[in-house]
């Protein structure tokens, strides 16, 4: 099949690849928002990563390390975060937005003197010959190995959100975090690890960016990715395999207004670009529409502080 | 109340005391610089400040050097232009081209301080000076390049916004391809956006999924070039900084800005007191865009060719846009032998004859 | 070991003693940080706080503040409105722009007839322009159920290609040589937010600040409405019980804070920014939701938290420029300063005491 030059399995197995930092950062944030925190520093917290990433990366020599770095850098932003509003019961809102400008101060300061230097190659998981199958061999076979362990993040979260004791207790003080308390969970302690996996999945998602999808450190160089992040947990309803398909969707029309546009298509480039905003907006109305709840964890956002 | 006027009042006058040295030249210079963009993006900014430091290096001691980095164009830039004229800046060189309007707006307040603007037309006060860099003439010898290297005979170019200079690259780097080689087809690809490594990067791979083996760039990052680097065969040029880290890999030239000849010109001028308002539009024969070396990559004959134009638009000999040019719609531009004149070219909202396609509008 | 212990009454001293020592905190850590950067921190701790209102060019900075801080004023009181009522409108900055764009347009239509009522239309427009841009999540909210952080942030995004599209094409200015951009709105006398008064930085956009946040007030505190905003956002099932209807209320709060969002892009385009460009947005629509919650979503807080914002930002420029600080260390700067207001303020509701024994 052949869409005017547009050839649709290239097309997918594109937007397996580019849709991986949007899908680890969301992934993370799904399960902080899952437990009741609003953490709106993605961004912050993946910028840090692609930066701690990326210096990992450079003076080892190895990218695995490097992502390892990313996330341990993400968590530790994070903890800010958590400190603030666990420790101190911040606002939620206002200090997830400060630490995203906080994130972004930081890496393009710890970043001066890191310009122009190519990182260790992520190369692909699969030998050359797998890789050259029709059609499964680009999808299936075509990757490194983050954009597998993003797919197996999504059903191992899916399943320990949806039957694992784990899972139960972070839902719990999600949804009534008096109750979960009641029951006797250490509501806060709880939610800071949330918190510091939420951030280390940012900071990961960071580091693919600065490590396999753009290949060097600039500054600003998520570029907003994380703000995207946020509105595709709230997208799939704080639901892991619905984040994925919220990832691939917003990331597939980007690869494919691209796409539209060297083929020459005939629709005006600007229609294009509003498009993959657009078309998730169309999306989540279609879906959303007839339902009652909005699937929000209940706590989401507000603070808990234990009077006993 | 009287305090306020009172400090006013000094602090112009400081000022206007240090203007009137300037016609006899000065001993020392404080040279300010706004820029749109952080030091460290690697591309635009990062080669300005890049000038700045040439400066520096040009004259020690008789020069103080300030900065201000990632300033939003619009009210910001007139903020930070009048804190830096107040703050005893003799001459301020404002680096993109949004700050247009309020360079022109602090420069009335401040007679007696230089203003330098980057890419724009608006002089309208006698101590605004405007200053730019033909980037056209080096998408010539890209597209030679290009037109020479490709094997799929489709070339790629990923722009950022509609604005004249772009479409005079993009037009620049299609006519030379087509010169050299008839079939050559061009995609273009408007990311909107100056500096998105992600969404160049995206770019990139859908003009290689599309067979496009030969790709300029005209944002900021080296997205495009990793990219391009994982595709055998796919070759690119370095953008705004050599992008020297890619030269083992696509990279087959690039095009550098270099601000720092023109900087240091305009700064001794105003120390040795021969300063004048100019409009200056230099290319690769003031220095101001320099052709990054061509790898061997490239064929010998190719290479020399490519050089041989690079030379010869250095003498003067060519102009990358000389007739027989026609516009997209096939009316005629420029007859046989004529060369198109700057207000043309700043001005260009077309693509020539051959280029496939609508300009955003 | 240290315990915290919510007070029985929230605390009259701290509550207005925390910003003071929050500041006194920031100095702190700032000046380790640029004394950690090789700069002198009594230095730069003075240039950002006292500089601007009362060095050497204060009498054209204090001006400043109000211009930038007027925007974010503006803004954010009616975002608190919407924060109050459990109402998340992230996209003020997509309304800003909008509201931009629109007045812009009906200005630019008429250019260049003369006439005193071509400033009040646009002002409309502009108010307009956010509203319309606000009521897209408002309804997808109440008809479809659709989350309005999603929407309002993703049309933030279609508001900038439309911002593009404006610079580059139906808005260019047809004199500027083919570059992007409109025409300047200071050389159109009739359609121009000039200065009031301009040491104080004073233009219509600042006045509507200062009207709405007293407004505001007295909405929030006296009026039905403002209490079904409170009541919803404490106790949304008490306030259906009130009779409070939540869509009504959904329109009313993302209108006004749309149609704010509008104004303050409106005043901004035709004053101190001037012009329709690509990046005339500069991002005051999400400084904003900072600035609501530095205020406590109280007006009169949003007021003074506009202002500290606005300082930090014209002292951190000062620093910038003049003591060659990289920008990047005044945006660490300014996080940290939102991270000690923000944790200090735990201390007028809660105290620290040191628990004895095991818990």
């Amino acid at each position: 099949m052949d869409l005017g030059g547009i050839n649709p399995v290239i097309l997918i197995a594109t937007l397996m690849a580019s849709a991986v930092p949007i899908l680890l950062a969301a992934l993370g944030e799904t399960v902080v928002e899952r437990a009741g925190v609003l953490n709106l520093g993605v961004e912050g917290m993946m910028i840090f990563g692609a930066l701690g990433g990326f210096i990992v990366a450079v003076h080892s020599g190895s990218p695995v390390l490097g992502f390892i770095g990313g996330a341990v850098c993400g968590a530790l932003l994070s903890l800010i975060f958590a400190a603030l509003t666990q420790v101190f019961l911040a606002n939620q809102v206002a200090t997830g937005l400060a630490l995203t400008l906080f994130g972004l101060g930081v890496s393009s300061l710890g970043g001066q003197g890191y310009n122009g230097i190519k990182p260790p190659p992520t190369g692909k998981l699969f030998p050359q010959a797998l890789t050259d199958l029709p059609v499964v061999g680009p999808i299936v076979f075509g990757h490194d190995w983050v954009v597998y362990f993003s797919i197996a993040m999504t059903a191992v979260l899916w399943w320990v959100l949806k039957s694992t004791r784990v899972g139960l207790i972070i839902r719990a003080v999600g949804e009534s975090h008096e109750a979960a308390h009641a029951l006797g969970y250490k509501v806060n302690r709880i939610r800071l690890a949330c918190i510091a996996f939420g951030g280390a999945m940012a900071g990961m998602g960071g580091a693919y960016v600065s490590l396999a999808r753009v290949p060097q450190w600039v500054d600003g160089i998520t570029a907003g990715a994380g703000w995207i992040a946020l509105a595709i947990v709230v997208f799939a309803s704080w639901k892991p395999w619905r984040v994925l398909i919220g990832a691939y969707l917003f990331g597939g029309i980007t690869v494919l207004q691209l796409n539209l546009q060297v083929a020459g298509s005939a629709i005006p480039v600007e229609y294009l670009s509003m498009a993959p905003y657009l078309i998730t907006i169309l999306v989540l109305v279609i879906m959303s529409a007839g339902r009652k709840a909005s699937g929000a964890p209940a706590a989401l956002g507000q603070n808990f502080h234990a009077s006993r | 109340m009287k305090r306020r006027n009172l400090l006013a009042t000094a602090a112009m006058g400081v000022l206007l005391a240090s203007g009137g040295a300037l016609a006899q030249g000065m001993d020392k210079v404080k040279a300010c610089f706004v820029y749109v963009g952080p030091i460290g993006d690697g591309g635009w900014t990062f080669q300005h400040h890049d000038g700045a430091m040439q400066v520096k290096a040009a004259y020690g001691d008789k020069v103080e050097i300030q900065y201000q980095e990632s300033v939003p164009e619009g009210a910001d830039a007139e903020r930070v232009l009048t804190q830096m004229a107040l703050g005893g800046c003799n001459i301020i060189f404002t680096t993109s081209f949004g700050y247009m309007d309020a360079t022109n707006a602090v420069a009335a307040k401040f007679p007696d301080v230089k203003f330098e603007h980057a890419t724009g037309f608006k002089r309208e006060h006698p101590n605004v000076s405007t200053y730019n860099a033909r980037f056209y003439e080096g998408r010539a010898i890209q597209g030679h390049i290009a037109g020479k290297m490709t094997k799929s005979n489709k070339i790629g170019y990923i722009a950022s916004f509609p604005i004249p200079e772009v479409i005079m690259g993009i037009n620049s780097y299609y006519l030379h391809a087509k010169k050299v080689n008839p079939d050559v087809q061009l995609s273009v690809v408007w990311a909107f956006t100056w500096f998105d490594p992600a969404k160049e990067a995206d770019s990139a791979k859908a003009l290689i999924d599309q067979g496009v083996d030969v790709i300029a760039a005209h944002t900021d990052s080296t997205a495009p070039l990793a990219e391009a680097a994982k595709v055998e065969g796919v070759i690119g040029f370095g953008q705004a900084s050599d992008m020297a880290a890619y030269k083992d890999g696509p990279r087959v030239t690039s095009i550098i800005d270099n601000w720092g000849p023109y900087y240091v010109k305009r700064v001794g001028a105003l120390l040795d007191g021969t300063y004048e308002q100019i409009d200056a539009w230099e290319g690769i024969a003031g220095g101001e865009v320099l052709i990054g070396e061509i790898t061997d990559k490239v064929p010998a004959d190719v290479k020399a060719e490519a050089e041989a134009m690079r030379d010869a638009i250095a003498a003067g000999t060519y102009h990358p846009f000389t007739g027989p040019i026609n516009k997209q719609d096939g009316s005629p531009w420029l007859a046989e032998g004529e060369t198109a004149s700057d207000g043309d070219l700043l001005g260009m909202n077309f693509y020539v004859e051959g280029i496939v396609g609508d300009i955003p509008k | 070991m240290l315990r915290l212990e919510k007070r029985p009454t929230p605390s009259r001293f701290w509550l207005y003693a925390t910003p003071p020592a929050a500041v006194i905190l920031t100095m702190v850590a700032g000046g380790i940080l640029f004394a950690a950067m090789g700069k002198n921190p009594f230095e730069v701790i003075r240039t950002i706080f006292w500089d601007p209102v009362f060095g050497e060019f204060a009498f054209y900075l204090r001006g400043q503040l109000l211009v930038k801080a007027g925007p974010l004023i503006l803004i954010a009181i009616g975002l608190a409105l919407g924060f109050r009522a459990g109402i998340w409108n992230i996209g003020a900055e997509g309304q800003y722009i909008m509201g931009a764009i629109f007045g812009a347009s009906v200005g630019l239509a008429v250019f260049p007839t003369e006439s005193r009522w071509i400033f009040p239309v646009m002002v409309v427009a502009g108010a307009f322009g956010g509203w319309v841009w606000a009521m897209i999540p408002a309804i997808l909210k109440t008809r479809f159920n659709t989350n309005e952080i999603l929407v309002s942030l993703m049309l933030v995004y279609v508001a900038q290609t439309i911002l593009a599209k404006a610079s580059t094409g139906f808005l260019k200015n047809p004199e500027g040589m083919g570059f992007p951009g409109s025409r300047n709105f200071s050389s159109y006398p009739a359609a121009k937010n000039a200065f009031l008064y301009e040491p104080l930085g004073l233009h219509w956009g600042g006045v509507a600040a200062l009207v709405t946040a007293v407004l505001a007030y007295i909405l929030l505190t006296r009026h039905q409405a403002g209490f079904q905003i409170r009541l919803a956002g404490q106790a949304p099932r008490a306030a259906r019980f009130h009779g409070v209807n939540p869509a009504r209320l959904v329109v009313l709060c993302m209108g006004i804070s749309g149609a704010l969002a509008g104004l303050a892009g409106l005043f901004e385009v035709t004053g101190p920014a001037g012009q329709i460009s690509i990046d005339f947005n500069t991002g005051y629509g999400f400084t904003a939701i900072i600035v609501a919650f530095l205020g406590r979503l109280n007006p009169l807080g949003i007021v003074l938290a506009g202002f500290l914002m606005a300082l930090t930002y014209v002292g951190g420029e000062m620093a910038a420029t003049q003591l060659g600080l990289p920008a990047a260390a005044i945006q660490v700067f300014q996080g940290m300063l939102l991270f000690f207001l923000l944790a200090v303020d735990v201390l007028t509701n809660y105290r620290f005491r040191l628990a004895v024994g095991a818990h």
